[in-house]
């Protein structure tokens, strides 16, 4: 066990003056390069943090040697069950070129239990209420050894949260939250928990408490309340969403299922060439990097729409691993978001009048598909705006300026339900608390859904009141929502102000804010973590 | 006197439907349509009178004439030139204020003994409006003998006014006629159906809508609306969902608990509507309407249509009925907890256009001079917001000598 690796350099508040370039924005398959006003600050993320340099022994060492539990070999024998759960395809953003983090993993975990004999093994991924993992998904994921050795005997599958006879309800919290999970993973010997660490968010109990969890389970933690009271959802400390799967992970515990739990991080290094200059501070362009951008914006915005999507998600993150750990549920969490918080806690003095978020192609709900404007709500409300500890980037009162094309555009197989939450719910209102006392149970007992979810591809009829619910705490914190460059009609139905351009954006977040306000970029993606005092 | 004259121009015509596929209501430049300096018609015998419009409503069919997209079905019931316009109110010669009935049956004909369809008060099934003392005209408005709503004068058999009550305004009655249409075709949708979507939310779809709920209880109206007046409107007028065209489907699977065949783009139902009311007539339309409907439900075709190409597979396969609605005629009606009652449909008409203050429907009124604007208008009524688009012959100096 090793003390987090640091940045090769740390996270910067820079402070804009007349000398500075303009800066780089997401734009969802495209980008912007916008000049902020002078004064404005632009928070980037620290660099990567340099990898491990052999990941396959720091994983031997981390199941041999785990925290707070007994070496992995010691808790494999024959004739036991085990599961083996991981982490869905929301993870990592963008993916990782292969092998990814979790093929690694597993295959140090199955060379054990092969040779300690056991033989009884399945593994789920632990998708929740997201859409089920293609083959092709799961390949890249596991790898085609692990995918040709299980899948073929149905011993490799996606979760199934509407599968009533493989769940099985474990107790309630002292709150009175149920808790009902996977059945083969709470009957199992041992439960072996395979994470991605990007954000703070991940991993934890949550892991197997909403992983592995039915809509029974997560409407006690996923609803407007706990989400509201969840400031933010990358702090555990301050999250009310966090403490709920803490108290699922008691009667988890108390039901005597054991968790054997293995987390990872990585480090940042998001964007491999010709786009790595998108993580790169913009007065440090190389002539050839303002090239490639000139370039690959020119040719973006000429190319047939599905090709550059196609483009995008075929994006392959250089990301390394930084750690890993294995054990006891939340030694190996504490132990994980040291390692988070070394790649991505950025120190902000004070907060401002108005945050500029570019917001970029994906989310973990729209990888190989189409970045819907309810995903760019939730993007944007839900997780740019959530990337802070201690207290908002933005003010309450303040206003958060959005750059993202927000077309009106869904994927028909994946977000079925999104669609008539667009065309139903958020024209009648965007109210989350009158959202989910209105239209919630419908759409999550709705047959058709439930069918799709569970035999096509498709988020379950529940998930977009999910990504509703988690920019709660921003609609309810912020004084106004403007999107540049997004279609004007979808921008509005999701009650947000449309603006062609930063100044106009700018201009129209000073009747909210009054004049001259203070403006804030956050330079995201590479992910960061504000911690604002 | 004034008149708008609609003539059998074989060249206009051609330019007309030209001119309307590059717009709606364009055909009104070029095509058959003009202003004229016309004689008065001339009353054919007893029992007829002068009418002279005060409004007179511009409708689909209409526009479909101007356009030259009419179907060619209509050639033997009509005589050319004509002066169109068939929702109309005007005053008689003693100043008393009428709404006209443009169906010329047997009775404005002189033919006797009626047909069964007039027998039976079924006027819009007349047999004979081909026939008798009047040249082919199926109502007013598409008949060269009697002329029409777009003029200072046009004559009418007493059979075919109803004196409009003080109370109500021109607007309201030169509703009268389209409630009457939207009546007839509502009363076709089965009483108490559990769910009933519109296809269409023009004059003749908010009416219809207005109608269902007076006249029919059914448990959630679904309105297919393209824009947002139109949607407002809906709302008000008692639709239960509003929704865009191309959410139709999804409405109603939402509405019915249907389930969707396949995955991806939501084509077809295995639900649906136990009725859907289809005001347009389109191609679309009517396809959207066979995917809506439940199996065995039924489909009612209120919306004029013309030559369109349909899959009937849902129609055959779901068992459907498909049934039109063209004007009025004598109806029964529940008779609100006491026993049903047998009423003509513009009295009906009558009780909807006082009660639901449709009025308020007529968007805009232009004078004969402008009738271009007039027919754009009405063509692009619902984009633009507005809904019944009239003429106003009230300040007509012809009119009133």
């Amino acid at each position: 066990m090793t003390a987090p690796r640091r940045a090769r350099r740390p996270g910067l508040v820079l402070e804009t003056d007349r000398s500075t370039p303009p800066m780089l924005f997401h734009h969802g398959e495209g980008f912007r390069l916008e000049r902020l006003p002078v004064g404005s600050r632009v928070i980037y993320p620290p660099e990567p943090v340099e990898p491990l340099p052999d990941p396959d022994e720091a994983i031997r060492q981390a199941l041999l040697h785990p925290i707070d539990s007994d070496p992995l070999p010691a808790l494999l024998h024959p004739g036991m069950k085990l599961t083996i759960a991981f982490d869905d395809i929301s993870l990592p953003l963008p993916k990782m070129r292969r092998p990814d983090i979790r093929q690694r993993v597993i295959e140090a975990v199955l060379d054990l239990a092969a040779e300690a004999g056991v033989d009884d093994v399945h593994l789920i991924a632990a998708l929740a209420l997201h859409r089920r993992m293609t083959e092709a998904e799961l390949r890249h994921c596991l790898g085609d050894r692990i995918y040709d050795a299980f899948a073929p005997h149905g011993l490799l599958y996606n979760f199934d949260a509407e599968d009533p006879e493989n769940l099985v309800h474990l107790g309630t919290t002292d709150r009175g939250e149920e808790v009902e999970i996977s059945k083969r993973a709470a009957e199992s010997d041992l439960l072996v928990y395979v994470n991605i660490n990007l954000v703070a968010m991940d991993g934890g109990w949550k892991s197997t408490a909403t992983g592995l969890a039915s809509y029974r389970s997560l409407r006690h933690h996923h609803n407007v309340h706990t989400l509201q009271h969840t400031r933010s959802l990358m702090d555990l400390r301050r999250s009310a969403l966090h403490q709920s799967n803490w108290r699922m992970g008691e009667v988890l515990r108390k039901a005597g299922v054991r968790i054997f739990q293995i987390e990872t991080t990585l480090n940042n290094d998001t964007f491999p060439a010709p786009f790595d200059m998108l993580q790169k501070r913009e007065w440090e362009w190389t002539a050839r990097d303002r090239a490639t951008y000139i370039a690959t914006e020119a040719a973006l915005r000429r190319a047939p729409r599905r090709l550059v999507r196609s483009i995008f998600h075929g994006i392959e993150a250089p990301h390394q691993m930084t750690s890993v750990q294995a054990g006891e549920v939340e030694a190996v969490h504490a132990r994980t978001l040291e390692h988070v918080h070394a790649q991505q806690l950025v120190h902000v003095e004070g907060q401002t009048d108005v945050l500029t978020l570019g917001l970029p192609y994906i989310c973990p709900y729209n990888v190989n598909s189409v970045m819907n404007p309810i995903l760019v709500m939730c993007t944007g409300l839900g997780y740019f705006f959530n990337l802070y500890r201690n207290k908002p980037l933005v003010r309450e009162g303040g206003v958060l300026i959005m750059s993202h094309p927000t077309p009106w555009e869904f994927h028909p197989v994946h977000h079925p339900s999104y669609i008539d939450f667009f065309e139903q719910v958020l024209a009648e209102t965007t109210d989350p608390a009158e959202i989910e006392a209105k239209y919630e149970q419908a759409y999550a007992t709705d047959e058709w859904y439930i069918h799709l979810y569970r035999t096509s591809y498709a988020y379950h009829g529940v998930h977009p009141f999910y990504m509703w619910y988690w920019g709660a705490h921003a609609l309810e914190h912020l004084g106004g929502v403007i999107v540049v460059g997004g279609d004007p009609r979808a921008v509005r139905r999701l009650g947000f102000k449309p603006a062609s351009t930063l100044r106009d954006a700018l201009e129209m977040a000073e009747d909210v804010v009054g004049r001259d306000p203070s403006v804030t970029h956050l330079h995201a993606p590479p992910l960061l973590l504000a911690e604002v005092t | 006197m004034k008149a708008l004259l609609f003539e059998r121009d074989v060249p206009r015509f051609a330019a007309a439907r030209i001119a309307g596929t590059l717009g709606g209501g364009r055909g009104a430049r070029v095509g058959p349509l003009r202003l004229a300096d016309v004689d008065p018609p001339v009353p054919p015998g007893e029992g007829w009178v002068r009418v002279r419009p005060r409004l007179a409503g511009i409708c689909g069919s209409d526009l479909a004439t101007i356009d030259a997209r009419a179907s060619r079905y209509f050639e033997p019931i009509v005589s050319f030139p004509f002066v169109p316009g068939h929702e109309v109110v005007g005053d008689l010669d003693d100043g008393t204020r009428v709404v006209l009935e443009p169906v010329l049956g047997c009775r404005a004909r002189a033919i006797e003994p009626p047909c069964p369809a007039c027998a039976s008060g079924e006027l819009g099934g007349c047999e004979r409006v081909a026939f008798g003392h009047l040249a082919p005209g199926l109502q007013t408005g598409f008949c060269a003998d009697t002329g029409g709503g777009w003029s200072t004068a046009l004559i009418a058999h007493e059979s075919q006014l109803h004196r409009v009550p003080e109370e109500l305004s021109d607007e309201d009655a030169v509703l009268v006629e389209p409630a009457a249409c939207a009546i007839h075709g509502a009363l076709r949708v089965p009483d108490r159906s559990p769910t009933v979507a519109v296809i269409g939310a023009g004059t003749l779809g908010l009416l219809t809508i207005a109608a269902l709920r007076r006249h029919r209880t059914p448990g959630t109206v679904i309105a297919a609306a393209k824009h947002p007046e139109q949607r407002r409107l809906a709302k008000e007028l008692g639709a239960d969902v509003v929704a865009e065209p191309a959410e139709l489907l999804r409405a109603v699977r939402r509405v019915t608990g249907s389930l969707a065949l396949g995955d991806g783009p939501v084509r077809s139902l295995t639900g649906g509507a136990d009725a859907v009311v289809d005001c347009v007539g389109s191609a679309t339309s009517l396809a959207a309407a066979l995917a809506a409907v439940r199996p065995r439900g039924d489909v009612v075709l209120v919306g004029m249509a013309g030559e369109v190409r349909v899959d009937l597979t849902p129609l055959w396969h779901r068992e459907v009925r498909l049934a039109g609605a063209y004007a009025y005629g004598t109806e029964t009606v529940p008779g609100g907890g006491g026993p049903s009652r047998t009423a003509r449909t513009f009295d009906l008409a009558f009780e909807l256009v006082a009660e639901a203050r449709l009025g308020r429907l007529v968007s805009a009124r232009y004078p004969l001079d402008r009738f271009t604007e007039a027919v754009r208008h009405a063509a692009d009524a619902g984009r633009r917001g507005a809904v019944k688009i009239a003429f106003d012959l009230r300040g007509e100096k012809e009119r009133n000598r």
